[in-house]
């Protein structure tokens, strides 16, 4: 039978706002805003629609109360899950359960920082944990490094497959004018940049930008009646195992094999029904690692998979078409950016780095250290 | 057994250079990161052990800051719990998966005593 959440609500609306750098002086709400009015003009719907509200922050402790009292939104649903940069992916879900219920009809999920203009410092929510503390791991990078040493252990993934992942990004982001990051980028050229947290270079890792994004979500049948094409939400999946990076059982093994696994089986579809991939890529592992617990291919040959070319444009699986993390945006939780970029290739309206007929789409984030997963699966109403 | 929370029982066995960790006493599952139950199976019939710090480096990473390159690494003890920690001794670069080291109190740890780990050259 059926899951009943299955196709029931879709992406009706999408914007960003202040990728890479916003208008100085801005905050992440103005960001988020600014956003919020595009992704709602977008959909033909404005604030007064707006009954759920779902976002998450690093700069707000309450951050639901912030957004809402600043968009003049008084939701009489509201989520602030915070699964780190895996939060939107599950938004996407709650939401569905949430209107699926009855207890909203329009969705607003909105996030939004000024990471780069702030410094650059990642702004963090994370908390001491005393049994790590004691050895300085520089968080996140440290714990993504450990992960990809031991992926490399065991798999004899090398560096330059590592480095694969940031030049396809790199490649996919000169197609996009919006990505912050549009220089040509080789392998050489990422395995010559500075090592960071070996093994990871300063490539290797994602950027650090402004930028906000915002995602309208309403019933399947009501999205039908909107200003843009539905992307369908034929299916998502949660999940996380761990908070510290020394509690993960196995680093090579991420819970995105259980979020991807039920995501499809909401869906009733399997990854070679996928035309196009938006992968959290926060490190160049993340993608290599999320391959293989996605079930696009088998565990320890995420490396050799992405080698070629192969998710870069022209390859036979196109991952991160905006850019990524790596070379589009990353303003400190990347997740958001995936939806909007399912979305706008489900439409066919991605410009230059427009995937060919792409009917389904999968979007995937990441929280913390390897610690979140969440899956989503769209599709254009036509394969919905 | 004692009750007292686990943060403190971690910190007693860290003074004394020694990694503490959790036995089960219904499951038997263990865990170095100290708890008022069990992570498997949620019993609070618990009991408190010290590592006898013998180990094999699960993964490892060379960190480059300013201050210079330094090794953390993961380590998994011989008693069945994985814990972070730095190996000592050898340039970072040399710290290897698989390597057998031994821990103890670190002799520069200061007000905040900690465990460090050497490599056991004889294995």
């Amino acid at each position: 039978m059926a899951d009943p959440l299955r196709a029931a609500v879709a992406i009706a609306g999408v914007g960003d706002a202040g990728i890479g750098e916003a208008p100085p002086g801005s905050r992440p709400l103005d960001l988020i805003g600014t956003a919020t009015v595009a992704a709602l003009a977008d959909a033909g719907l404005t604030t007064r629609d707006v009954d759920g509200l779902f976002t998450a922050s690093a700069y707000y402790g309450m951050p639901n109360l912030n957004v809402g009292e600043y968009l003049g939104i008084r939701p009489r649903f509201s989520d602030s899950t915070n699964l780190g940069g895996a939060s939107f992916l599950s938004h996407v879900g709650h939401a569905a359960a949430a209107i699926t219920a009855g207890l909203c009809e329009v969705a607003l999920i909105v996030y939004g920082s000024t990471q780069r203009s702030d410094g650059g410092r990642l702004k963090s929510v994370a908390e001491a944990f005393p049994d790590e503390q004691l050895y300085a791991p520089r968080y996140p990078i440290t714990q993504y490094a450990l992960a990809a040493a031991r992926h490399m252990h065991e798999f004899g993934t090398t560096r330059e497959q590592l480095a694969e992942v940031a030049v396809a990004a790199r490649a996919w982001a000169r197609l996009n004018p919006d990505a912050f990051a549009r220089d040509e980028l080789s392998i050489d050229d990422v395995l010559g940049s500075r090592m960071l947290c070996d093994p990871l270079t300063v490539r290797d890792c994602c950027l650090v930008t402004d930028g906000a994004g915002a995602v309208v979500v309403t019933s399947t049948e009501r999205a039908r009646t909107l200003r843009r094409p539905p992307a369908v939400v034929l299916g998502f999946g949660e999940a996380h195992w761990h908070r510290n990076i020394s509690q993960m059982a196995d680093l090579t093994v991420t819970a995105a094999t259980d979020s991807g696994a039920r995501a499809f089986a909401m869906a009733g579809l399997g990854p070679a029904d996928v035309d196009v991939l938006q992968l959290y890529d926060a490190f160049t592992i993340n993608p290599i690692l999320f391959l293989e617990d996605l079930g696009f291919c088998a565990k320890g040959e995420g490396g050799p998979f992405v080698a070629g070319g192969r998710i870069a444009p022209g390859g036979a699986l196109p991952v991160n078409t905006n850019g990524g993390g790596l070379s589009y945006c990353h303003p400190g939780m990347y997740g958001i950016f995936t939806l909007i970029e399912a979305t706008r290739q489900l439409r066919g309206e991605a410009g230059d780095r427009q995937v060919p007929d792409a009917q389904v789409a999968l979007a995937h984030g990441n929280g913390a250290v390897l610690s979140a997963q969440s899956t989503v699966l769209l599709a254009a109403d036509a394969a919905a | 057994m004692t009750h007292r929370p686990p943060q403190e029982q971690a910190a007693t066995a860290r003074a004394m250079g020694h990694v503490a960790y959790q036995h089960c006493e219904t499951c038997g599952a263990r865990a170095a990161f100290l708890r008022v139950l069990c992570p498997v199976c949620g019993s609070t019939d618990l009991t408190v052990h010290h590592s006898a710090g013998r180990g094999v480096v699960y993964s490892t990473t060379t960190l480059r800051t300013r201050e210079g390159a330094r090794d953390v690494s993961l380590i998994d003890l011989d008693e069945g719990v994985r814990v972070m920690g730095t190996v000592a001794g050898v340039p970072p670069e040399d710290v290897a998966i698989g390597l057998p080291v031994q821990g103890a109190l670190d002799p520069e740890g200061g007000d905040e005593p900690r465990v460090i780990f050497t490599v056991e050259r004889d294995g």
